[in-house]
């Protein structure tokens, strides 16, 4: 092995002083970073997707009630809500860029937007779970879900209240996991924020933002799965 | 043998660096962490050890007269539980994988010290919340958690067991993700895939299984916490749920969860019969394959725990098949151990020992797996003592004799210490004796028709005498278990400081102290040779201390 | 204690044979490699012992050897799946002309019904040499219904049926036990399987003062008023239920099903979830109005209704259920052989 390569404590102290001391390069340990996130979305997906089986299960079951349940969520408000998020993936994507080529103002502004995308996000869910609340649909004593006509079904047939209820139930924790998640994110980008103010990244070192927005695209990826799920259920046009 | 010089002066190394409590509490050293998990799983292993003793005290006598019959439906909740998430889980991986991944690699530490620090935080707080569990009333839906019991009927604890056994689960995954990145990314020059030790390939197959199916329990948990707490019907008939999704979400998770238990046994195994047959392993890259393969086709065989809970005829057929397919690396890996003793030069030191008694059990308790992936034969058997057999034999049998084995082999590295082999050697006769006492009858028992589960049995009196020999086996395996928790500590102290490769062992970390320092390596080491090369070290091309007897 | 040391249950049922000769098959294979690989371990571990100066020998491999060592054991794996398959099948297919009996789990009993009337809780009657269908419902958890001496298991689940069938070859008294944990009483829940003579049992049949299930569950059928839509003739408000049981069902979202014990239990518990095409979906849900034993009484009139139905077996006659066609009992399905694919009649 060249002896460049070799590395003692002094000569990597000698570096960045964010090179790590049990990395032997920079590059080593961004690209364990990296892996490590990587990794940690797919125990994101595995987790998720538990519940996207049992919603998929359940769908397939019920597939009327679940349209019915699904008709009385509002599209347009989680349509507004997709925009959002994919606003948001953007602003993150060009704060890398601008960490990459060292432009500090847009680097702020960016992570600012992606922040206030999010506080939008969940502020219209806040304003989705107000309605399910006032419209009895919150699984528990105070449901109810009497007389909603299945769409593209003959009159009269109505959905099973119990089987709505699965939906709504599933829909909550889909929806309530991920805007945790959310919120998990915007925790993260107050730091990488604050990182940001102080001026800890360079051209040379960003990682901690190349991983958070990975993080915070997965969390994107997801509610475009969600959306399609749980807000479109046999609408035709 | 000669003796080994006498250590000068006292070497810095990772355990007396620094002191206080401060210095352990927030360490970032994989070695110091290692040690913080060693501690803590011990208190879970005698916690759910004492439950083993209180039901097996039951079964005693046919009526249930030692404890009441939701006392004891606790017991053997709690006592899975424990075992399982809290005991043999992280045994081996947050152990000895911890301590000596980053060295057999060739590394300073994991990829991620911190998260592995927060690792051991979280098993601490779920630990706490579970010992909080247990002392508040527990709970009894059994370690399985089944629905509509858990989530409808039972009046204990079992939200907050879900929760506890949620946050330990995060502690399992960002273990796996520490190993597989560090293996991946941290490797020593020359340090090639082939060359890695099969411990390396054992945790690396175990942290992929972590990593993709830990998650999915913790999903189920979160249903079956929201379901009770806010009487939802995910699970439940009467409100339009299907139990079954619980038992196929739930299986999903911990059959590659017993894959998790074994794999890393299996590595430590490795190790062991190639350092005391003085020989590189028979057939490596099949061992590693094997591996891998024990852990993608883990995931594809769960349902078979549900053969008789309503599944169709042709899942049924499906799984049974597949079970048979994860058989075969098992079996292999069998094969290349006994193999390597071939033309070797064989040790019969108490870690050797313990590989023998594995090869032993681990091969029955794998046969009597086949037995149970028969449709016809499974049918019969399961939900009895068969089953109960079948696991602890690899569990027990298996996992935990991989454990100590590696724990007796690694002793001298982790502690500086020699333990006393003379001691060390009868507690692993004792344990193997008292293990087959102890489960053996239960095949029989499980064939007979004796449940799960039942404390009391006294309309069926036939089933005393071969649970009085199972408890006569436990309490043998009991004092087998005691004896190791006894001289290690004892070998801490008075015990003979260890020379730096007491066995002449192949491998990184034999080339580091003992104790080895906090970054193991004074430089990083480059990689020339090939895992398990005895025959230059036999051949005297290393210096190397003899071992003192 | 040790007068009675039973070391192998009895075997009592037309299974238990064939699972017991697949257990001695699994023994000796099994006894074979433990003693291959014992043998080996001991052996080697004796002739090679550490001896100074001796050295291993470094055997890097054998990939023939690897082959043969994974080829024969899947081999061996395969003939134990397939053997093990077979005797799976048979056990979980009931014979066309069983008897039925309807069984109730609760926390922690057992609620029996045979189809002729008689109730039992706890114990089971049968005759020997009968095939006798299990049609298993729980009231609240899961709970399973195990006979050793029969090598019989089924899990027994709320909010549907399960099925299981046994044959029993020899007289006596057999265990009963629930074997998935359901909470306290768990281990108590256990009881009897009480095989006689045939005489003997037409005996103790005839001291029943029940009528059969299904006089039961006509009887409901006209208190609930089920009648008033579900009439004889095809002017009712719902499908006619003459001949349906145990023929395909086109229903209105063009899916078929089969009107087995599970189709009438939801039709009755959940009536919107399967409409029958051409019908409306007016029937009210008698979720919380039927009790369990309501339920199979009614599910044992339906199936009286039909031929297929009255010899307990499925058919896949593909004679279509519609508004307007009077479906008279059916009478080209032959002589009774399933033809499911791959299923055997014993």
């Amino acid at each position: 092995m060249p002896d460049s390569q070799t590395s003692t404590m002094a000569a990597t102290h000698a570096h960045n002083p964010a090179l790590l001391h049990h990395f032997a390069t920079e590059e080593q340990q961004r690209d364990s970073a990296n892996l490590g996130m990587w990794i940690f979305l797919a125990t994101e997906v595995m987790f998720f997707g538990g519940l996207f089986c049992a919603y998929l299960i359940y769908r397939r079951l019920y597939f009327g009630d679940f349209a019915a349940a699904s008709k009385s969520i509002d599209a347009a408000l989680g349509g507004t809500n997709t925009a959002v998020l994919i606003c948001s993936s953007l602003t993150v994507v060009l704060a890398i860029w601008a960490a990459q080529t060292a432009r500090r103002t847009l680097l702020i502004s960016m992570l600012v937007l992606t922040m206030l995308f999010g506080c939008v996000f969940l502020g219209i869910k806040a304003k989705e779970y107000k309605d399910k609340f006032d419209e009895h649909h919150v699984p528990g004593a105070t449901f109810s879900f009497e007389h909603e006509q299945v769409p593209n079904a003959p009159e009269g047939v109505y959905a099973n209240p119990r089987h709505a209820q699965i939906f709504f139930a599933l829909y909550f924790i889909m929806t309530g996991l991920h805007a945790l998640h959310m919120i998990v994110g915007l925790g993260i980008f107050s730091w990488l924020l604050w990182m940001s103010w102080k001026g800890r990244f360079t051209p040379e070192y960003h990682t901690p933002l190349e991983i958070g927005g990975l993080y915070w695209h997965f969390v994107d990826i997801v509610w475009i799965y969600l959306f399609p799920l749980l807000y479109l259920i046999d609408r035709h046009a | 043998m000669a003796t080994s010089t006498v250590q000068p002066v006292e070497r810095e190394d990772y355990l007396n660096k620094e002191y206080g409590v401060g210095s352990w509490l927030l360490t970032t050293d994989h070695k110091r962490i290692a040690l913080l998990y060693l501690i803590a799983i011990t208190f879970f292993f005698f916690v759910g050890g004492f439950f083993a003793l209180l039901i097996r005290l039951e079964l005693l006598t046919p009526a249930g007269d030692l404890v009441q019959a939701d006392t004891y439906n606790k017991l053997f909740s709690m006592h899975g539980m424990v075992m399982v998430f809290f005991f043999l889980i992280p045994s081996i991986p947050a152990v000895l994988g911890n301590f000596l991944v980053p060295m057999m690699i060739g590394a300073k530490d994991l990829a991620f010290p911190k998260i592995n620090l927060l690792s051991w935080y979280l098993y601490i707080i779920g630990g706490i919340m579970m010992t909080h569990c247990i002392l508040t009333g527990g709970v009894d839906t059994g370690w399985t958690f089944y629905t509509p019991f858990s989530t409808a009927f039972s009046n204990t604890k079992v939200i907050e067991a879900g929760l506890a056994i949620f946050i330990n689960g995060f502690s399992s995954i960002l273990t796996g993700l520490n190993f597989v990145v560090t293996i991946h990314r941290m490797r020593a020059p020359g340090m090639t895939w082939s060359r890695l030790p099969l411990f390396i390939w054992a945790h690396y197959a175990t942290s992929i299984i972590q990593i993709l199916g830990t998650p999915v329990i913790a999903i189920t948990l979160v249903l079956v916490v929201a379901e009770r707490a806010l009487h939802l019907g995910i699970f439940d008939p009467k409100l339009g749920g299907d139990p079954l999704l619980f038992q196929h979400l739930f299986w999903f998770y911990s059959h590659p969860a017993v894959y998790i238990m074994i794999l890393p046994s299996m590595g430590v195994v490795t190790e062991i019969i190639a350092c005391f047959s003085r020989k590189r392993i028979f057939g490596y890259s099949f061992v590693a394959m094997s591996s891998v393969a024990i852990a993608v086709f883990g995931f594809l065989v769960w349902a078979h725990h549900m053969f008789v809970a309503g599944i169709s005829v042709y899942a049924a057929l499906v799984f049974s098949l597949l079970s048979y397919s994860v058989a075969v690396p098992s079996a292999v890996k069998v094969f290349n151990w006994t193999a390597t003793l071939y033309k070797g030069s064989i040790h019969y030191d108490a870690p050797m020992l313990y590989a023998f008694g594995f090869l032993g059990l681990f091969t029955i308790g794998g046969l009597t797996g086949l037995f149970l992936a028969a449709l016809g034969i499974n049918v019969h058997v399961t939900d009895t003592y068969f089953v109960i057999a079948h696991f602890h034999y690899i569990m027990v049998g298996g996992a935990l004799m991989g454990y100590l084995g590696g724990l007796h082999f690694w002793w001298p590295k982790i502690s500086g210490r020699l333990y006393p082999e003379g001691w060390a050697r009868l507690a692993a006769l004792i344990v193997f004796v008292g293990f087959n006492l102890t489960f053996f009858p239960q095949f029989v028992l499980g064939y007979i028709g004796m449940p799960r589960r039942y404390y009391d049995y006294s309309h069926m009196p036939e089933f005393q005498v071969l649970n009085v020999l199972s408890t006569a086996g436990a309490t043998i395996l009991g004092i087998g278990y005691l004896l190791p928790m006894i001289y290690f500590l004892w070998s801490m102290r008075y015990g003979k400081p260890a020379p730096d490769n007491p066995w002449n062992a192949a491998g990184l970390e034999w080339m580091t102290q003992s104790p080895p320092t906090t970054f193991n390596f004074p430089e990083e080491p480059v990689v020339t040779w090939e895992a398990y090369n005895y025959e230059e070290i036999d051949a005297g091309h290393k210096q190397e201390v003899h071992v003192a007897r | 204690m040790f007068n009675n040391f039973p070391l192998w249950p009895d075997r009592a049922s037309s299974a238990a044979g064939n699972v017991d000769a697949l257990f001695i098959f699994l023994i000796i294979v099994s006894g074979l490699m433990t003693a291959l690989i014992f043998t080996a371990v001991i052996y080697f571990a004796a002739r090679y012992r550490h001896r100074k100066g001796v050295l291993a020998e470094q055997i890097e491999g054998s990939t023939p050897l690897e082959i043969t060592w994974t080829i024969i054991p899947l081999g061996v794996f395969m003939v134990i799946f397939l053997w093990g398959a077979i005797v799976y099948f048979k056990s979980r297919t009931p014979p066309r002309d069983s008897s039925e009996v309807y069984v109730v789990a609760k926390q922690w009993m057992w609620k029996l019904e045979h189809a002729e009337g008689q109730r039992e809780i706890n114990e089971l009657h049968v005759p020997v040499g009968r095939d006798i269908k299990l049609i298993m419902t729980s009231q609240d958890v899961i709970h399973s219904f195990f006979v050793p001496a029969f090598r019989m298991k089924q899990d027994v689940l709320p909010g549907r049926y399960t099925i299981a069938w046994f044959r029993a070859t020899k007289p006596g008294t057999y265990h009963l036990f629930c074997a998935e944990y359901c909470g306290t009483q768990h281990s108590g829940m256990i009881g009897d399987i009480v095989v006689m003579d045939p005489a003997q049992y037409e005996a103790w049949m005839s001291g029943s003062p029940n009528g059969p299930l299904s006089a039961t569950g006509e009887k409901i059928f006209a208190e609930l008023g089920c009648v008033t839509c579900h009439r004889s003739d095809t002017q009712g408000r719902g499908p006619s239920l003459q001949g349906v049981f145990g023929k395909p069902v086109l229903l209105q979202d063009g899916r078929t099903v089969t009107a087995d014990e599970n189709y009438v239990r939801e039709s009755i518990l959940d009536p919107g979830a399967k409409v029958v095409n051409g019908f409306k979906p007016v029937m009210p849900t008698f979720q919380g109005i039927v009790s369990e034993e309501q339920l199979n009484a009614l599910v044992a009139y339906v199936k009286s209704l039909s031929p297929a139905g009255q010899t307990g077996g499925q058919t896949a006659n593909p004679a279509m259920i519609a508004p307007g066609n009077n479906p008279a009992p059916v009478t080209t399905h032959g002589s009774g052989k399933a033809s499911s694919k791959g299923s055997k009649v014993q």
